[in-house]
């Protein structure tokens, strides 16, 4: 979907629906999703439909996406870090993650 | 007089809208006057839950009143979400009342037990030990003793329920008048004038539904009705998936997965704030019980005051000074609703309510 600007920049190892790839050590959890192949990062909890980051300023819960084992984080509002593992959610959160 | 409409009715809350929904279903000329976002709009605060057990235990008029708003709810759902397509995510599994300690289930269970001795076995319950409780709810911490369970009880979304009973009374010919607080409400010969929106509006009857409003609002009319805020504060949690098949009277689950947890009772005036501290309380009252809601993060959290009489039943009077005139309030608008839309309309024309006369502001005067 989205196509980064090429820059110099330190990278860091993520894992995104269990493939590893490089991603710029300052972005946010957002901006690395949507440079993916990705359709959609979650699945909206009421109707099922595809859903992905939109205003990029924690707002509009729409990057809601499960990081590091923890549902329901707000892509946009995380920085990637080395070794994070970042996957899709899939509807609402269970009670216990 | 000249009437513009038969019925003024002054509070576009739960309890205004519902009857005013009813009197317009049946064909009167009704007008809705709704003060506005500056009003304390109980109705928008409510935890929603349709809830019986426990009420009315010295007070079986109010169980009884309760019982049959209960038994006609099902049907009322149903018919007002296919006249609105608005879908108010009503049920009726029965509900819980969770008792933390061996004292509490003791004392529950003489109170319910109470309760359905004065109601001829009409209130139907459940004790459940800590074992039968686990049983249905696996999630209740070993820390609760036991809960009470009423098959009478059920819960639903009270913001969509003002939303489906407002659109149902514009759809069926009422006239609704937002932005419209009303300033003073005069008798006059065979009719009253209400003041609202810079001018005077004719109506056959008045009906006073306007929450804490009423205060103000009733001595125009000869009627005096002692009633105080009462401060409730709510918290809503982020959306989960469906786990709690039961309302509990402090957490609930709703349609759409988020848990609303309450809840508190505050004498604080007309100060509708939140509370870090009350709210804490309110979060750890509801781990003690729920120990995996621990990690839920909350969305928001509210207050609102409920509509309190000095003794928590509900006023149902006309007044004496201005026959035609009609007051009335209550903290249970959500499971008073049906009744409120199938009943009142008939006893505002003037017909007598068996079933309310209990409610009359005589009760009052010592």
């Amino acid at each position: 979907m989205f196509k980064s600007l090429p820059e110099q920049a330190q990278k860091v190892s993520v894992t995104i629906e269990d493939r590893t790839v490089q991603v710029p050590a300052h972005w946010s959890v957002a901006a690395a999703v949507l440079v993916q192949d990705m359709d959609s990062t979650r699945d909206s909890p009421v109707t099922g439909a595809p859903r992905a980051p939109y205003c990029l300023m924690g707002v509009c819960f729409e990057c809601l996406t499960e990081i590091d084992g923890e549902p329901n984080q707000q892509a946009c509002l995380r920085q990637v870090r080395e070794g994070m593992v970042i996957k899709r959610q899939c509807g609402a959160r269970r009670v216990l993650s | 007089m000249n009437t513009e409409f038969d019925i003024g009715v002054v509070g576009g809350g739960l309890v205004g809208v519902a009857a005013a929904q009813g009197m317009v279903g049946v064909g009167r000329r009704v007008v809705l006057f709704d003060e506005g976002d500056v009003a304390f709009r109980a109705s928008r605060g409510n935890f929603g839950l349709v809830w019986v057990q426990g009420k009315g235990v010295d007070f079986p008029s109010y169980a009884d009143w309760t019982r049959s708003s209960a038994e006609l709810w099902p049907a009322f759902a149903r018919e007002l979400e296919a006249e609105t397509g608005v879908r108010l995510g009503y049920s009726r599994p029965g509900g819980l009342e969770l008792c933390m300690h061996d004292a509490d289930y003791a004392a529950r269970e003489a109170k319910l037990a109470r309760l359905s001795k004065a109601t001829e076995g009409r209130f139907e319950y459940e004790m459940l030990d800590g074992r039968a409780l686990r049983e249905r709810l696996p999630d209740v911490s070993t820390k609760v003793a036991g809960a009470s369970y009423c098959p009478h009880d059920g819960h639903v979304n009270p913001l969509f329920l003002l939303r489906a009973l407002h659109q149902s009374f514009v759809q069926r010919g009422g006239r609704y008048l937002p932005d419209h607080g009303v300033s003073a409400v005069r008798a006059r010969h065979s009719g009253f004038e209400v003041r609202a929106g810079g001018r005077d509006w004719r109506c056959g009857r008045v009906l006073l539904a306007a929450g804490l409003g009423n205060i103000q609002l009733a001595p125009m009319l000869g009627l005096t009705l002692p009633l105080r805020p009462n401060r409730g504060q709510v918290l809503v949690t982020e959306r989960v998936r469906p786990f709690l098949h039961l309302p509990t009277v402090q957490l609930r689950q709703t349609v759409e997965g988020s848990l609303l947890i309450g809840d508190s009772h505050e004498d604080v005036g007309f100060d509708e704030a939140t509370v870090g501290q009350v709210m804490s309380g309110i979060a750890r009252h509801a781990v003690t019980a729920f120990p995996m809601l621990k990690d839920l993060r909350l969305a928001r959290a509210w207050g609102a005051l409920r509509i309190m009489t000095s003794d928590g039943y509900p006023v149902y009077q006309e007044s004496k000074d201005c026959p035609g005139a009609f007051v009335t309030g209550c903290h249970s608008g959500v499971t008073l609703a049906a009744v409120h839309a199938q009943r009142l309309g008939s006893w505002v024309n003037g017909n007598t309510l068996p079933e309310i006369s209990a409610f009359s502001t005589e009760r009052f005067n010592v």
